[in-house]
Formats: C-alpha cells, structure tokens, sequence
C-alpha cells in the first residue's frame, strides 16, 4: 500500500500500540544538550533508574556557551554548572559528549548533520524545538521535554498520538536574492504559526528538490514556527551526497546498502496525504518579520498589512501600512541553527566583501559550530567579517535566545538570521527582532537600516545558486 | 512510581488572554539558567507583567488560582518543560484553552496537568465570569469532559488516549514503557541503523 515517509518510519520504529491508544514509539537518535537535561538525570536518580541505551544519545553544549571567551570555568557560575552537570551526567551514564575540546561542538541541530549522525528513517527527538532541522533528511525528529527525556533515557521510547501529514509543494525558480529562509517565512505566513498543529510538514516540489541540504535544513528547521513538530524532505541524490564519507555515516559497501534503505522510505508518488498545498516559488519575495511571531511578516517590497495586529504594532514600534525597509537597526546578527551553516555564511561574505558595517551597528557572525567555523576560516571568510566590522565569534546558539552573554540592551532593533521573534527573545524584554535571510541581515549591516539584498547588492553580485 | 489518577479538578481560575502565549513569554529564557526546576513559578510571565501592571499573573485576586483559562496555541514556540513546570508550581493543575501548541500539550500531560480544549465562546464566557468575579470556582470532569461553573454546564475536549492516560494514570509514561523492553530491543535489532546490519 502507498505510504508517506512518516507512516513507513513511524511504522519501522513503532513498539506496540499502548492500551490508551498512544504508539510506543522507538527512538533511534537521542541528541541532548545542557539546558533541558539536567532535572531529566536527576529524575532518573530519583526513580532509580538507569539509561537504556547510551551508545543511542550523543550530547553537545550549545545554548549556554559563551562566544567570546570560553575557557573554564566559566566567568557567569550558572552557565559552568550547567555544562558541569552535563559532563558529569554523561560520563556516570556512558554517554557520548562532543564538548568545547572535542573539535565537534557546535549547535546541536548543525552538528548532528555535519557528523552524518543525522541520517535518512530515523526517529529523532531532542530537548529543543529545532529538532525538527533533521527532518531534511528524511528522518522524523521532533522536540520533546525534559520529562520526556527521562523518558527517553531510560526507555529509549516516547508514547506518541500519530500526525497527519500536509505535503507542501514549492515549485519554480526563487528569484535573485531570495533564499530558503524566505521561503519558511512564507509558507509559515500563509499557513500561520498554528496551522501546523496535528501534522507533520513534508516539503517537496521542484524548488525543495533542487535545494542544498543546508537550504532544506533552514525549511525543515522553522516547522516548528509554523506549528509542525515535525517538518522533511524525502531523501535522494542530494541526501546521500552530502552524507556519504561522513564520519558517522555507512562506510564503504555498507553505504550503498544504506542508501537503498533510505531510498525505499522517501513517500510513495500515490501516498496519500491529509493535506496538500502549493507555492509558486516565483511569488516569494525577501521576506522580514514585523511582528511578535514568525507569521507576522512581508515581503520587502510590501507593506505592513492595514490590519497588523495592535499588540505586535506597539511593541515593535511600527505602524500598519508603512514599509519595513529604511527601518533603523541596532545590532545584526547571523547565526542560529536556522542560519549558520557554510552555505549561510558565505551568503552573508558575498554581501559585506570590500564594505563596512555602519558605525552605529553591532555586527556579530556565530557560526553553527566549531567545524563550521574552521572551514570559513580557510576560505578566508573570517577576514572578510573582521575587516567589514563585524565581530567573529565562537561556535553556539548565542542571540538567537541570549542565555549566554551575547543579547539586545533595551528596545534594540535585531536584524537577526535565527528563528524566533518573540517579545524579549534576544535576551532584552523589550528588543526587537527582525526575521530575515542572512544575505538581508549583512546588507542592513551595512546600510544601518533595512534594505533590500536585490538592490543593495549591485547586479554584478551574484545572490543565492 | 505510584500511579495517580486524575479525573476531577475545581478551583478558582487565572485568566490570561490572548493568542499565541508564546513559552519565551511564559518564561523568559534567561530563567532556565538553573539545573533544577524549583522556584521558577516566582518568574511566571515576568517580563509581561513588568510591561502590563495590570496582567492578571500578577494580580492577587489569582492568587490561589488551580485552574488557568487561555485563548488559542497557547504555549508556542521552544520545548521547554520549564513553561508547563511554572505554571503547575504557581497551583495551576488543569488549563483550558481554544488551542495549544503541540509541544506544550504533550509536556503538561507529563506533569499530570491536563490541557482541555474549548470554544471561543466558551472561553470567552469562562474569562468573563472569571474577571467579574475572582471568586468563582470551575469544576472539570476529565470523565464527562466538562466544566461547571456559576451553574452552568461547558463542553470540553481531549483527544482520548491523554483522556485515558489521565483515567488510569499511565500519564507517568515512564514505568509503561519499560514494561515491555524485550520488545523495544527487538524493534532495535530490526533496524539497519541500530543493528549495523545493513
């Protein structure tokens, strides 16, 4: 019978069927990381138990990590016993910790992928919303709590309702200067932050299909924006190319026979689906937040609608019907496992190669992890930022959230390449936050305001693939 | 674990309009700074009501609240645990509300905090009642799936596995799933990617 990935995975990783009618669900990939596992351990301590599976989870330091100076201890103490609990929980437990000194550190939702520890028919579940990143490559990985990860922990298993699924189809050509982040951005303004409710997000049509996997990372990452814990990509050529001869990924012969698993889980052409919607890839514009929540956007050309909600308005500071471009920044910042992969930080060079950024701008890069930076390091990426002004800093999740030291002061204007727009997301209860591509994000460096790429950037400027 | 049913809640309520509470604004990010969960309840909506004198998280009329009532996709955004864990260390046991985002629903019934939906119309006359009269007690029965209050009668809804884990008390998941671990290493050795046998 036809099925859809999320059915063929789902029913590969399902346990049995619970007597309330939830699936006990087999989690494949547990990646966890120092904010939402602590009380977890201390549960398990609690209920004396232990964890099921080790060699199953593998553990980063993202979200608390300083990027400025980051030898130990920490300077802020609640920071460094954060981490601490995270080492000394995955050593007492046999877990795996890819930490500041191992090379591999980075974001959770980079490095997973990077590592090839993220593969194609795996169930993915992590302690963060993101988790849904991982589905560009055709797992099912979705954000759970600290609850659940004791759960997972000692079971291995989630009790999980099923999902339905809406296939979204994005077909055509995106224009110059349009990127992967403006296509989230509009299919979540389309869809609305609550659309997604109940399903998963299966995200195909020719533009998905000719997309990088860092580009299908970025759309699969803001499901979660859109209401969808789970969001992928059926994996193909582009899928098995990125991952083969990575260090966690099949080796040799092994590969080929991975990939023809792989291959027979990617959605059947008659699956049939709950939903199913269309885009035009030529209607997508760069595309910039106005509001308190990601589905509060236009395109750059546009203006705010007439009837912007009022509370979004007043705390932003913008009126309904006026235009986001011209609109004064305060800080830029590129970074965020939306956007702070290779691919998004040589986007972001291209613009700001030979210019500056305004005086009365911040500017900040935070790669996605410590590889992430390196390899920018040897293209030469990192001289570029310096000389334009913008501060290159260490590997994490920095202001995409402001748990490290890194945040808005006041009502600060972001132009910001991360996810969440949030009231006080950027760490200052009243900043403001910006939602845009990293290219957007380098040109209002620049300019000091917000403009749009396509014209900021001479014609000579090639923008995107 | 001992198994705690949970079939019948009634107190008085917290009323927070408003759609799309996102779990930044229920708690700030720089709260979960912390390895443990206690006392986050004092940072509950804390920079909301810094900027609204007049949130009712801040009102003491509240105060003894058990029951909060909110609009739709309440509890947005980030996973975090440490959002339903503020509420249900406030008092609050059961939330009612026109939606709620995926995430959250699924970490408050891991609390053992049920989130029942309503009609906007439902909780538009719950609020009401509910901000003219602080004192007004709303009783919820997870076996009919209804609410009283001021005598009068509301419809709820919860999709009936979570209704049922909360009846027989298997919302303590943990327990159930390692009922059967036998079965959870046979689904594991089947996988190409567990077992290494591809």
């Amino acid at each position: 019978m036809p099925a859809t990935l999320l059915h063929k995975v789902w029913d590969a990783h399902a346990v049995r069927k619970l007597a309330n009618g939830q699936t006990q669900l087999f989690v494949g990939l547990h990646l966890i990381h120092e904010v939402t596992t602590p009380q977890a351990f201390d549960m398990l301590r609690a209920r004396g138990l232990g964890v099921a599976m080790p060699e199953r989870t593998i553990g980063t330091v993202d979200h608390i990590v300083p990027t400025l100076d980051q030898r130990r201890p920490f300077l802020d103490v609640m920071a460094e016993d954060m981490l601490s609990a995270l080492e000394t929980n995955c050593r007492e437990h046999g877990i795996r910790l890819l930490d500041l000194a191992s090379g591999h550190q980075g974001i959770v939702h980079v490095i997973g992928p990077e590592l090839g520890i993220t593969q194609p028919g795996m169930t993915i579940a992590c302690g963060d919303s993101h988790t849904s990143t991982h589905g560009a490559f055709g797992a099912v990985a979705f954000g759970i709590g600290t609850s659940q990860v004791r759960d997972v922990l000692a079971s291995q298993c989630l009790a999980m309702d099923p999902l339905k699924v809406r296939r979204i189809a994005v077909t055509g050509h995106l224009g110059r200067g349009v990127y992967a982040k403006d296509v989230i951005l509009e299919i979540i303004r389309r869809l609305g932050v609550k659309g997604g409710a109940g399903f998963a997000y299966e995200y195909a049509g020719s533009t998905i299909e000719q997309m990088s996997m860092d580009e299908r990372m970025t759309i699969c990452n803001m499901s979660i924006e859109g209401g969808a814990r789970v969001g992928y990509v059926n994996p193909d050529q582009t899928t098995f190319d990125y991952l083969r001869g990575r260090s966690f990924a099949p080796q040799g012969d092994d590969f080929e026979r991975a990939t023809a698993w792989w291959s027979s889980l990617a959605s059947d052409r008659d699956a049939p689906y709950d939903d199913d919607i269309e885009i035009d890839a030529a209607s997508i514009r760069p595309t910039v937040t106005w509001g308190i929540n990601p589905g509060q956007s236009v395109g750059i050309d546009e203006r705010l609608p007439a009837n912007a909600d009022p509370e979004a308005l007043a705390f932003m500071g913008f009126e309904a019907g006026q235009k986001l471009e011209g609109t004064r920044i305060d800080v830029a910042f590129v970074g965020s496992c939306t956007n702070a992969r290779l691919s998004d930080l040589r986007e972001a060079a291209r613009i700001v190669r030979g210019q500056h950024v305004a005086p009365h701008v911040k500017a900040l890069v935070v790669p996605g992890s410590q590889a992430v930076r390196a390899a920018a390091e040897r293209e030469g990426l990192d001289r570029v930022f310096l000389d334009a002004g913008f501060e290159w800093r260490g590997a994490g999740c920095s202001m995409c959230l402001a748990m490290n030291p890194d945040r808005l002061n006041g009502r600060e204007i972001c132009a910001s390449s991360s996810n969440r727009n949030f009231k006080g997301r950027q760490g200052s209860p009243t900043g403001r936050t910006l939602l845009m591509s990293p290219a957007m994000v380098a040109a209002a460096a620049v300019a000091g305001v917000v403009v749009d790429v396509r014209e900021f950037a001479g014609a000579e400027v090639t923008l995107g693939r | 674990m001992a198994v705690e049913r949970i079939r019948e809640i009634h107190g008085t309520a917290l009323p927070v309009r408003g759609d799309d509470i996102d779990t930044d604004r229920i708690i700030p990010a720089r709260f979960l700074k912390s390895i443990s969960f206690d006392g986050l309840e004092a940072h509950l909506f804390e920079d909301d009501r810094e900027q609204l004198p007049s949130h009712p998280a801040g009102n003491p009329a509240y105060r003894s609240a058990t029951v909060m009532l909110v609009n739709a996709n309440f509890g947005c955004g980030s996973s975090r645990e440490h959002a339903p864990q503020a509420i249900r260390r406030r008092g609050i046991r059961a939330v009612i509300g026109q939606s709620f985002s995926e995430i959250f629903f699924g970490n408050s019934v891991v609390l053992g905090m049920p989130c029942l939906t309503a009609s906007a119309e439902t909780l538009h006359a719950l609020m009401s009642a509910v901000e003219r009269d602080p004192s007004t007690d709303i009783a919820l029965d997870l076996t009919t799936l209804r609410a009283t209050a001021n005598g009068r009668s509301y419809e709820l809804s919860l999709s009936p596995a979570v209704r049922e884990a909360f009846l027989d008390g298997s919302w303590d998941a943990t327990g159930l799933l390692l009922e059967r671990f036998e079965e959870v290493e046979a689904v594991a050795a089947r996988l190409p990617y567990v077992s290494g046998h591809w």
